[in-house]
């Protein structure tokens, strides 16, 4: 997030796209909700579902999925069609206005409600809005991410946000919600392929040099790696023939799993690293036992970049050790040396590689977390960035065209599938289905589907259905349901019983290698 | 004394003799805690407001004949309060009298026992069992009616009827999934439905549970016992979604037992949802891997020594640098793994292994 969640509330307007967000970031639907029944806040909610936050909206946008830069070219259109857009601040802080203006300048209300389904007259008043109010805050999450066109998604929400000088003050912002409790840190700590600890890219020789020199190192490789969605088709080529996973379960959780299944099944040596035996880890050639969270010290980051303490609260189960334990082991079976006796001296290695974490220490961690960049011990961090302005010199807008998902309906596949997460379960459930509790709550994957598709079909509320794609088919229960439209349904990732991503598509955004795990093309059956 | 309360206007008043600048709207309660007097309290909380349901707060105010209750009477310039007098002390007194001639102060068997208020409240008041008919209570209790979720017990026979977890449900949640029905001391919370065929609109978050002072809204399959003499507090961060939230865990003997929250910390300041406060037990699940295990020649997977699976590993990934080049070889960290763990992770792929080939499931 550019800016903090607690500013959320000092928003005029909240705009909410792509984030189911009382399902998946509950304490922060809370406070949506609060600053709008307090009236501080108008709310416009930009989803294909009937989301819960639909109910306090002012504005509900359903867009059919995979049509977002449709839509935020439409709002673009009508702002600057109507002199609303900020002309100071894009004069001051941004470039490119003129080739943003130039792209939107066909998207009518009109075009966008052909493509969208949004009615021309709703895309009109949201743009009003927006345009004439002095904050907005736009919260996205995954809704607008996993797609082939994501990449171009949120950078037309940076574009909405720009032209409308809703970047660098208190209450604004571009604000994706992180889905896991520590993916931002797990990028800041560049567990990426192309940066290095920091965002450096790993093709910058003197970022790299830097690095080398902490880690007492000669070199370290420049050549960027691969990502995960493109680590598996590696595989079946045969460049890939090691793979160590920690902590995560493609088999379960990544796009078109029958792919997935393959190729951990034909990578030479699999070595998984996790707390229970996951779907991805009964495939390993090793597996090694991890302390859970519970068992562990060390730090997360926030969705808001916020770093704060994680405590050990009981001793490792069995003879399982912490994850930094562990590889710090492997180092020194590779024959490198890794000395360190605690999580806290890690951190400290990390102060000195990362800059925006230098001021952030264990001790000040104590009262509290600490949100980057924090550069020096006496920084107070960063509520929100780009205060002074953006780090590359000036905001930079970009023309982004309208481009459709990459697999449409057809006759044998009319029907377009969606998938989430529900407020019950984790991901591919790896921790909450062993919770009576939540299980509970949520014993067995849901199938939402419109009562008109439910009517033509014969399927009636908790019949079992079929639902097939290009790629492969599962069975689960169906919930007839307004929550979807028409030719639209929705399930969860969590249940192994009912695996979604059988069925979805492993086609990715060419920049970000996003999967589009939000459309895909199916056929539902009775039975 | 003077104490002053930042803010622009202010009343002035006395309370014990002591004079408070209280911000204008601030209660007789709040002016008081400024500045150090201790009012008892029952049904008030701080994340709420006042609900003035249980009348423990009452004081004196000068030249009024009734006691107000301080929890939501306004603080006005001028005021003269007295908080302790023989009157007020025997009013208070027969407050929670009638209290606990509906609540059981056995307290032994009832795993509140040590961190209760009203237990406190009790015991200030020179309050004990044998001042009423009291009925035995056990921990195991039997629910007298389903709630507004399968996850949660509640205990009528234990509830004081102080409103809080109705008003947390409807103020902090903007839910009103809960509600209090039913004819004076018969009253009982029970789930709010707009017409019995409707779902209830619980979303099993525990806040409820949370405020309650008495342990009458009980989590149905916790961790296990433990009284709170016995229990470690440890405060830690949420390990589900990117908020982040505070949390305690709660642990007896080794064993975590249950998750607490303190209202000042964190960016939830107390509030969790269902996963955080109740998604915990996998900890200690049969199912959590204890062993490391290595495929035999059968093709099954076999418990091990650290030393071989380790050995296995570095041997493999060696063997695989020598022949193939260091590229061949890929890395997946964790987004539900620590800073320290990714960094010493991807630190691994690119020095140990010599390759960029280290990515994680941020866009899953």
């Amino acid at each position: 997030m550019t800016n903090s969640i607690a500013e959320i509330e000092e928003a005029d307007v909240i705009v909410i796209t792509g984030t189911n967000t009382t399902e998946n970031h509950p304490i922060i639907a809370q406070r949506i909700k609060r600053a709008v029944e307090r009236g501080d806040a108008r709310l416009v909610v930009a989803d294909p579902r009937r989301i819960d936050l639909v109910e306090q909206a002012n504005y509900w946008l359903r867009q059919k999925p995979g049509t977002d830069v449709a839509w935020l070219n439409g709002i673009m259109h009508w702002i600057i069609k109507n002199n609303l857009h900020n002309k100071e601040y894009i004069d001051e802080r941004c470039e490119g206005f003129e080739e943003l203006a130039q792209e939107v300048e066909s998207y009518t209300p009109e075009l966008v409600e052909s493509i969208t389904g949004i009615p021309a007259s709703d895309l009109i008043a949201v743009a009003e809005l927006i345009g004439k109010s002095d904050k907005t805050t736009f919260l996205y999450a995954m809704g607008i991410t996993q797609h082939v066109t994501g990449t171009d998604a949120v950078k037309s929400v940076a574009n909405l946000a720009m032209l409308t000088g809703n970047v660098g003050r208190r209450g604004t912002g571009v604000n994706p919600l992180r889905g896991q409790n520590n993916v931002q840190g797990a990028c800041d700590m560049g567990a990426l392929p192309s940066s290095l600890p920091g965002y450096a890219s790993v093709a910058d020789d003197s970022a790299r040099r830097k690095i080398a020199a902490v880690w007492g190192v000669d070199s370290l490789p420049s050549k960027p790696g691969l990502t995960v969605t493109e680590m598996m088709p590696a595989i079946l080529k045969g460049e890939i023939r090691a793979l160590y996973v920690m902590g995560e379960n493609p088999a379960l959780s990544d796009a078109n799993i029958t792919h997935i299944e393959e190729a951990l099944d034909k990578v030479d040596f699999l070595v998984v690293q996790d707390i229970f035996l996951t779907e991805t880890a009964a495939r390993a050639d090793v597996v090694l036992p991890g302390a859970s969270w519970a068992e562990k010290d060390g730090t997360f980051t926030n969705t808001e970049r916020r770093a704060q303490r994680v405590r050990a609260a009981v001793q490792p189960l069995g003879s399982c050790y912490p994850d930094w334990r562990i590889i710090q082991r492997l180092f020194q079976l590779m024959g490198f040396s890794a000395d360190y006796a605690s999580p806290e001296q890690i951190f400290n290695e990390i102060r000195r590689v990362v800059p925006s974490y230098a001021g952030i220490s264990y001790s000040r961690l104590e009262k509290g977390g600490i949100q980057w960049p924090c550069p020096d011990i006496d920084h107070p961090g960063t509520e929100f960035l780009h205060a002074e302005g953006f780090k590359r010199g000036k905001g930079l807008m970009t023309a982004i065209p309208y481009k459709p998902a990459a697999e449409l309906t057809d006759e044998k596949y009319p029907i377009i599938l969606t998938t989430g997460r529900i407020q019950y379960h984790y991901h591919t459930g790896t921790m909450t289905r062993k919770c009576p509790s939540l299980e509970i709550l949520a014993p067995e994957a849901i199938l939402e589907i419109n009562p008109s598709d439910a009517e033509r079909l014969g399927v009636s509320d908790g019949d079992m259905v079929k639902v097939s794609s290009r790629r492969g088919e599962i069975s689960l229960r169906a919930r007839v349901s307004g929550m979807v439209e028409k030719g639209v349904v929705f399930t969860t990732f969590h249940f192994s019983e009912a695996p979604v991503n059988r069925l979805t598509n492993d086609a990715l955004d060419p920049v970000a290698k996003i999967p589009e795990l939000k459309v895909c093309a199916v056929r539902v059956e009775k039975g | 004394m003077t104490t002053i309360i930042e803010t622009k206007k202010k009343v002035r008043l006395e309370i014990d003799g002591k004079t408070v600048l209280a911000p204008e709207g601030a209660t007789i309660l709040e002016a008081a805690r400024a500045v150090g007097v201790r009012i008892p309290t029952l049904c008030y909380h701080e994340a709420l407001s006042p609900i003035g349901s249980c009348r423990v707060c009452v004081v004196e105010v000068e030249g009024v004949d009734r006691p107000a209750t301080a929890c939501n009477t306004q603080a006005l310039d001028g005021m003269r309060v007295a908080t302790r007098s023989e009157r007020l002390f025997n009013l208070r007194r027969e407050v929670i009298r009638m209290i606990l001639a509906h609540h059981p102060l056995n307290c032994s068997p009832c795993p509140k026992n040590g961190d209760c208020e009203l237990q406190d409240i009790a015991y200030e008041y020179d309050l004990a069992p044998n001042d009423f008919g009291s009925y035995s209570i056990k921990t195991e209790e039997y629910p007298w009616k389903e709630f507004s979720t399968p996850i949660l017990d509640y205990h009528p026979r234990r509830c004081v009827l102080c409103g809080r977890c109705v008003k947390v449900c409807k103020e902090i949640r903007g839910l009103g999934a809960i509600t209090m029905a039913g004819p004076g001391a018969l009253a009982s919370i029970q789930p709010a439905l707009a017409d019995p065929e409707s779902p209830s609109r619980c979303v099993s978050c525990g806040e409820c549970m949370r405020v309650c002072p008495v342990n009458a809204i009980e989590e149905r399959m916790g961790g296990g016992k433990g009284k709170p003499w016995e229990t470690e507090k440890t405060a830690t961060t949420c390990a589900y979604c990117g908020v982040g939230c505070s949390l305690e865990l709660n642990v007896v003997n080794g064993k975590v037992v249950g998750v607490t929250t303190d209202d000042a910390t964190g960016v939830n300041k107390g509030r969790l949802c269902s996963k955080g406060r109740f998604g915990y037990a996998f900890i200690h699940s049969g199912e959590r891997l204890s062993k490391p295990l290595i495929r035999n020649e059968k093709g099954e997977l076999e418990e091990t020594t650290w030393t071989k699976a380790l050995t296995r590993v570095a041997r493999e990934f060696r063997r695989s640098i020598a022949e193939h080049g260091p590229d061949s070889i890929a890395g997946l960290s964790s987004a539900r793994c620590t800073n320290e763990e990714n960094y010493l992770f991807q630190r691994f792929i690119r020095q140990a292994i010599g390759s960029n080939n280290v990515d994680h499931c941020a866009r899953l």
